[in-house]
């Protein structure tokens, strides 16, 4: 029985959920690569060697482009609120729209005020001054994924509001208690760290494609590719394993204030002590079974609750109508952690061939991190679908339902706007996506500060001429 | 109604009308440089006009989002009514901005391929809708929409009207005009000199269309006439069609004078004696016909939360947006390369 209304609000929630998985990925790699591109000019400006230069160079290319994507991709998100939620935003807007201000007036004017200086102005400002640009629009996007973290916290474990008994809105009672709801610090640590883990292995990647092009040619590779890849694979070393108990952590947090999540993640049904953990299986909500499980027995009480007599939830425990869908979960879920336990495997190794003083001649190792290029991003884009299905079916947790939220637009606005969508967005990030694989394909340019001690600005400016920018097409690598 | 439930949302009006002022004359010329690029077809000039907002271009366009998030955040009751009422040029000026912004990267980046042109026609085809729905979306509300029980209640189209093009044409004649005088103030020799040509056909015709709307709007609706016939408020609108014209002359010294600044200035006095026109005539509803400014806002809890931040933030915005653009003042020439 579906009507053009039941049908607009699933094109709708597509719309969103197209829109959003597209723009998030952009500004984790802003997030990333701005603190990244931060340490290299300090390194640079601190020791005064030229391969941190030559690296800021280089990766200052692929910021502008991932950046634009990034604004553009979510200017549409600050209107789509809007568009396809407008009973939500008339509900929630006096919290979540402020929210979404600040985030505008504290970060996103910080990010745009000093990106032109960072790009552009190498040779316009003094060294202390773009540095302070580049160190103010880490900062930006750091202060925006706080902000807009506490605001998506908030739908997930809403605090410090009351609810108006004639317009059924939300109003803010304790603006502390909205920012600093429960689920907030777990989902910012988890968050930035999976921003960080994700640039890392771009960055990982460029360096180990280039260490096997240096290979195949049989010439050393350069220092700027040997320090990229050695600085991306600390970070996986360090940061993994921390990702790792962060997730942990998180998932506890879960237990306690969305425990039907859990159980959906884990395609439990029954609650139980000395709970299995399933490796695999296929949840079936109508049947509320969780059929061909391959399961490890105790597991799952031990890592829900650290204990092999804990007490795990079972969606049986809770109405059907409150369930969100555990089929997508399910394997979102074990994507997510898949990658992460992959991801530190990674580092360790890198650690031992380090040890081993092999880390630039392992072709095994080479291979394996350009392969990982994107794990970053599809862990983190699982675990937001993790977390954002498994809110379902509300959009404020237990107070107010995606289908209540929905706009009152006609199916044929929601329909061919979403077709638009689709067309513009996959033309114009997927032009955006070869453009930086081609900038990419080629080696960073090195060497021509080593010897020279002149003030960078002047270094710069020689360099800088008309058309600096390389051709794309003609590079041997170039056509990846 | 008293004290803060009355006062907020007045201080927050203000504040929404000059952001989108500032949105107004800020990406209003990046848009018109977009546009531009129909009359100025040589890559080496499009580079020096793309050059003259590349590092500003960013900032320009965080003033609309500040638009949405105000609206959003401390009038939700207009933005979820007005939103799916427009959701037609809304969505395609969205679209627009999208091809528009990364147009300025792409564009570079594919000089040496035969994509080129196709992000070339991206940004020229990105900025004229998006100027386009701009002025078809706010005649959309100035015609008002169709409103029951707090939630619009009208068709997908509605917002279509011989009012709306004549809005959207006119703000893209506007925003040109603003691009082209800019340009007169950022660029030199023959690039300098034919925007002082264009600027003059574009005045022109931002002209005639300043007329047309502003006898157009009266007849919309009744309270609208009121407001620019009931005597005290007479004396603040009468001053308007003056002034308009005052600019008018200043700007044409300007040109024939080879002044570089001043037509930007004169454009500029244009833009905002248009838009406070604008407020006086809807004020003070936020959703017309039926919906003030009070009946859309948020609680005092909200409004002054956020007017806290935006008292201690905005100023600070203020000042390093100016100092962004003091880094890259002066002229422009073919030989600054930016990328
Ligand atoms: C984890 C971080 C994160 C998340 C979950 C989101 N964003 Fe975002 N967003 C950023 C982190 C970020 C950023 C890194 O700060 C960006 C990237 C480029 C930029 O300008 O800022 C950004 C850009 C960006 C812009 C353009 C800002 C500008 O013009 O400079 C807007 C309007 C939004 N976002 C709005 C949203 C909305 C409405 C979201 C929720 C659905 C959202 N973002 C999710
Ligand atoms: C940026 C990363 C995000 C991703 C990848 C993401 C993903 C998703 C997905 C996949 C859905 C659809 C769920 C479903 O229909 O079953 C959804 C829904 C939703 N999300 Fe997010 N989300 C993100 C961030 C946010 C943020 C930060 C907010 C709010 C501030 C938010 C608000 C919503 C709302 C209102 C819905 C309701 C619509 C719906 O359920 O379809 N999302 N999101
Ligand atoms: C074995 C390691 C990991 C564990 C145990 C883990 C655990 C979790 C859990 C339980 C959630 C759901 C939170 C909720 O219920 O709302 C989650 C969400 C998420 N995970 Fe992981 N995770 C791991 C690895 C990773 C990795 C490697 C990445 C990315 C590089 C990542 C990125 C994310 C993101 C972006 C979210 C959604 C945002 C949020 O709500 O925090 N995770 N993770």
């Amino acid at each position: 029985m579906q009507t053009p209304h039941d049908l607009a609000f699933l094109l709708a929630r597509f719309q969103f959920a197209f829109t959003v998985g597209v723009h998030i990925v952009f500004p984790a790699f802003s997030i990333g690569l701005a603190a990244y591109l931060a340490v290299l000019e300090g390194l640079w400006l601190r020791t005064g060697r030229g391969v941190y230069l030559d690296l800021y160079r280089y990766w200052i290319k692929a910021f502008s482009i991932v950046f634009a994507m990034g604004v553009v991709s979510g200017l549409v998100m600050s209107y789509e609120f809007g568009t396809n939620w407008a009973s939500f935003s008339r509900k929630a807007g006096p919290i979540t729209g402020v929210l979404l201000s600040y985030e505008v007036m504290t970060a996103f004017f910080l990010e745009a005020g000093f990106l032109g200086v960072m790009l552009f102005g190498m040779n316009k400002v003094g060294r202390g001054l773009h540095f302070a640009a580049t160190c103010l629009v880490s900062a930006g996007t750091l202060v925006s994924m706080t902000w807009i973290l506490a605001s998506n916290s908030w739908m997930q474990t809403p605090r410090g509001y009351r609810i108006d008994p004639v317009s059924g809105r939300f109003l803010p009672d304790d603006w502390l208690a909205i920012i600093f709801n429960p689920s907030f610090p777990f989902r910012l640590v988890h968050m930035g760290l999976a921003a960080f883990l994700s640039v890392a292995f771009v960055v990982g990647a460029t360096g180990a494609w280039h260490l096997l092009a240096a290979r195949r040619q049989g010439v050393a590779p350069s220092p700027p590719v040997r320090v990229m890849f050695s600085m991306a694979l600390w970070m996986a070393t360090l940061v993994a394993p921390l990702q790792i108990l962060a997730g942990d952590a998180h998932g506890l947090n879960t237990l306690r204030y969305q425990p039907v999540k859990i159980a959906a993640m884990e395609g439990d049904w029954e609650s139980e002590t000395h709970a299995a953990e399933f490796l695999f299986g296929i949840p079936n909500m109508r049947t509320e079974h969780t059929d061909y499980g391959i399961r490890i027995p105790l597991l799952g009480s031990l890592i829900l609750t650290h204990s092999v007599n804990g007490t795990v939830p079972g969606m049986k425990d809770f109405p059907r109508d409150q369930r969100p869908p555990s089929q997508i979960i399910f394997f979102t879920f074990r994507i997510m952690v898949a990658l992460g336990l992959l991801m530190a495997a990674t580092g360790l190794w890198s650690l031992y061939l380090r040890w081993r003083g092999r880390l630039y001649d392992s072709p095994l190792l080479h291979r394996l991190v350009f392969c990982m290029a994107p794990a970053g991003f599809v862990a983190l884009l699982c675990g937001w679908i993790t977390t954002e299905v498994g809110r379902q079916p509300w959009t404020v947790y237990g107070l107010l339902r995606t289908a209540d939220s929905v706009s009152p637009i006609a199916l044929s606005s929601v329909a061919v706007s979403l077709a638009a969508f689709v067309i513009v967005y996959t033309l114009v990030f997927g032009t955006g996506l070869i453009i930086l694989v081609r900038t990419l394909a080629h080696p960073p340019v090195t060497g021509e500060y080593e010897a020279n001690s002149a003030h960078p600005a002047e270094i710069l400016a020689a360099r800088s001429h008309p058309g600096a920018v390389p051709p794309v097409t003609d590079h041997p690598g170039g056509n990846a | 109604m008293t004290g803060l439930a009355y006062w907020l949302p007045v201080v927050w009006a203000i504040i929404l009308v000059a952001a989108i002022a500032i949105y107004v004359v800020l990406d209003g010329f990046d848009l018109g440089i977009g546009m531009l690029f129909v009359v100025v077809p040589e890559t080496r000039y499009r580079d020096v006009m793309v050059n003259t907002i590349a590092p500003v271009w960013d900032g320009n366009e965080t003033w609309m989002v500040l638009g949405g998030a105000v609206l959003y955040g401390v009038f939700p009751g207009a933005y979820a009514t007005l939103l799916p009422a427009l959701y037609v040029p809304i969505v395609l000026m969205l679209l627009a901005l999208v091809f528009r912004g990364v147009a300025f990267e792409f564009r570079v980046l594919t000089r040496t391929t035969i994509w080129h042109r196709l992000w070339d026609l991206g940004f020229m085809l990105g900025s004229a809708i998006a100027a386009f729905c701009q002025g078809a979306i706010l005649a959309g509300v100035i015609q008002g929409v169709p409103v029951t029980d707090g939630a619009f209640s009208g068709k997908a189209l509605d917002w279509l009207t011989p009012f709306s093009v004549l809005c959207g044409l006119s703000v893209m004649c506007g925003y040109a005009l603003l691009g082209a005088t800019w340009l007169i103030w950022r660029t030199t020799g023959s690039l300098e000199q034919a925007c002082r040509l264009w600027s003059m056909v574009l005045a022109g015709g931002l002209f005639i269309a300043i007329v047309a709307v502003s006898l157009w709007t009266p007849m919309l609706h009744a309270p609208y006439l009121k407001r620019w016939t009931d005597w005290p408020r007479m004396i603040f609108v009468a001053p308007v069609p003056i002034l308009v014209v005052a600019l008018g002359s200043a700007f044409l010294r300007g040109i024939r004078q080879a002044h570089s600044l001043t037509p930007f200035l004169c454009v500029l006095g244009w833009f905002f004696l248009c838009l406070s026109g604008l407020a006086i005539t809807i004020w003070p509803y936020a959703v017309p016909p039926n919906l003030s400014l009070w009946d859309v806002s948020s609680p005092p809890s909200s409004q002054l939360f956020q007017l806290v931040g935006t008292a201690i933030m905005l100023p600070i915005v203020l000042v390093y947006t100016v100092f962004s653009y003091r880094v890259f003042r002066g002229k422009v020439t073919e030989a600054d390369a930016y990328h």
